[in-house]
């Protein structure tokens, strides 16, 4: 089993870190790792969790003192240590990785190589939290991960940790790719042909993820995205007029991917 | 080739369903036992999503249907050859009996350091004290020890019953929490390549020597061991524990004669550090105990006779365990 970091580049703005895993089938994988920022939102949580129970374990002990205020005050500092200490290693071991903060901001803590976490990896990741704390708010933590090509702060270096990121949403819905309307570029084979043998795979995905994702676009990016990869797709593939003739730039991309990706489809559809 | 990606979707959904639902009946229970044909299911259908994966390895990172079918894998991928044990006790009588002097013999080395620098800073605080008596209050940073030892042994003494009142419960509890948190920093300090878990025990050790310096050259060794060995014969060693994790940490990270990668190095170490952890905690829950419920209790309360004989005993059992021969035939010693 190898692992390695790649660093996908699509673009500036969208670019992730990303432990790469080949296994010993030699099935690779990536796990896009969690920033900085995501991690400290996550730990925020945990900390209003830790300080509500505390605050808890102080109401509790308030009833204690009836009967022993030595007893209810030893309780209290008792607790408040193996809450601030315990809350992450007994989460983290009992929920495979993830604490309540962690769980709501879509993290999770796994092995180095893809794996789950043993206990010492648990315990040495949090008891080394102590450092990573310092001097104030992860100091020490935060430079770790800015600097680490795996985003990890001392206690994962130590553990053999890292923290990905989880729920990254579900099967795409495909039916965004077919449409109602007729597909004038599957109606001519030899266009379709054409532009099959001309377009590169790393274009056809980004047509592909364009119109998959095209409602989350804003309208102005939506219009210069369509633009941009049908004036590609007319130059590439040398499309006559009678086939891009009253053709929206987004409906032509879209029949493009269906000629892509769906050869089956589309070329029956009539208006 | 380009995939006709619905036929793709459309052959390959079910069986991505399938194993969606599996993982998640798994994730929900983690304990639970895996028979051999769910195992075996589990496996095939990892083994599709993987050649599903593959399919898709030229579209980008960001494609979702790439990143749905990343996930399933990567989250099958950790079922499948998770290396947590499933269902194990924790057995209390091996970790005290085999697996931590195992673990404390295996880093032998790192103890070794950790008292020697203790040590030569229990020398240096006892030398600076004889040096410079009006240097105590840099040395010692606690109020109740400034005075003077024939007055403190006095004042002591004198209180016939107990001097913490009804407050031994609360008085033990804060000797843990100080005592485990000061470990665990020495523990995390080894991140600091060693060094920042040196200085503390350098520090520990400054502390301790112009404390005993100051009883001894007042002619209290008597009072000073009975009053310190009860709880001292355990909490000394804990810190000196957790000293020797934070070292064998700092030793992985500095690597020195290991030509192995870093993470091989923290990972050959992580569970000895993990066992020496645990050790130095419960360590300090009894010796936080012996202190507020023994320790604190002098002549003519108790003899220091008994006090000494009760520490003696203790140091001697932890020495005797701690060095124990174990079982030759186990192959990682």
């Amino acid at each position: 089993m190898s692992t390695q970091l790649r660093n996908s580049s699509s673009s500036p703005s969208s670019q992730q870190n990303a432990l790469e895993i080949e296994t010993p089938e030699g099935i690779r994988f990536s796990l896009p790792l969690a920033s900085p920022i995501l991690r400290f939102i996550a730990w925020t949580v945990d900390l209003l969790i830790i300080a509500l129970l505390t605050t808890a374990l102080g109401q509790l002990v308030k009833a204690i003192a009836i009967v022993s205020t030595d007893l209810a005050a030893a309780l209290y500092t008792l607790s408040y240590l193996v809450v601030s200490t315990g809350y992450g290693m007994a989460l983290e071991w009992k929920l495979r990785g993830q604490t309540v903060g962690k769980r709501l901001v879509g993290l999770r803590v796994v092995d180095a190589d893809g794996l789950g976490l043993e206990s010492s990896q648990v315990v040495i990741r949090n008891l080394l939290r102590t450092i990573d704390l310092l001097p104030a708010f992860y100091g020490i933590g935060g430079a770790a991960c800015l600097v680490s090509a795996r985003a990890q702060r001392l206690g994962d270096l130590a553990a053999n940790t890292v923290v990905i990121r989880t729920g990254l949403g579900g099967l795409p819905d495909l039916r965004e790719l077919e449409g109602n309307s007729y597909n004038s570029l599957a109606a001519n084979p030899v266009v379709a042909a054409r532009l099959r043998r001309s377009v590169s795979y790393p274009v056809s995905t980004l047509a592909l993820d364009a119109v998959l994702r095209r409602r989350e676009l804003e309208p102005d990016g939506r219009v210069a995205t369509f633009a941009a990869l049908a004036t590609h797709f007319r130059e590439l593939g040398r499309l006559p007029e009678s086939v891009t003739r009253g053709v929206s730039d987004e409906a032509l991309v879209r029949n493009a991917v269906q000629v892509l990706f769906q050869p089956d489809a589309g070329s029956q559809r009539r208006r | 080739m380009i995939l006709n990606l619905q036929n793709f979707v459309a052959r390959e959904k079910p069986s991505w369903t399938e194993l969606d639902e599996a993982l998640g009946r798994l994730e929900q229970d983690p304990d639970a036992a895996l028979r051999l044909a769910h195992a075996q299911r589990l496996h095939y259908l990892y083994q599709r999503a993987g050649s599903s994966l593959a399919k898709l390895q030229g579209f980008p990172p960001e494609n979702e249907l790439r990143r749905f079918v990343e996930a399933l894998v990567s989250r099958a991928y950790t079922q499948l050859f998770d290396r947590r044990r499933r269902g194990t006790r924790v057995r209390a009588r091996q970790f005290l009996t085999v697996t931590w002097p195992r673990a404390f013999q295996r880093q032998l080395a790192a103890f070794w350091l950790a008292l020697a620098v203790t040590l030569v800073g229990a020398g240096f605080g006892a030398s600076v004290l004889s040096a410079d008596p009006d240097s105590k209050d840099v040395i010692m940073p606690f109020s109740h020890l400034l005075g003077d030892a024939d007055a403190r042994v006095a004042a002591e003494e004198s209180q016939v019953n107990h001097r913490l009142g009804n407050g031994k419960s609360t008085f033990a509890a804060q000797l843990m929490n100080n005592n485990i948190s000061v470990s665990i920093r020495a523990v995390a300090l080894g991140m600091t390549w060693g060094i920042g878990t040196l200085v503390l025990l350098f520090y520990n050790g400054v502390v301790l020597g112009a404390v005993a310096f100051d009883y001894i050259s007042a002619g209290h060794w008597e009072f000073l061991f009975a009053w310190l060995l009860p709880h001292g014969a355990i909490e000394i060693p804990a810190i000196l524990i957790a000293g020797q994790a934070g070292l064998v940490l700092g030793g992985a990270l500095v690597g020195w004669g290991d030509n192995t990668p870093l993470r091989s190095r923290f990972r050959k170490v992580s569970g000895d550090v993990t066992t020496l952890i645990v050790a130095f905690a419960l360590m300090l829950v009894w010796a936080g105990f012996v202190e507020a419920f023994f320790s604190q209790y002098h002549e003519p309360t108790i003899p220091y006779s008994l006090k000494i004989v009760f520490g003696a005993l203790e140091g001697i059992a932890l020495v005797a365990l701690l060095w124990r021969r174990l079982p030759a035939d186990d192959p990682q010693l």
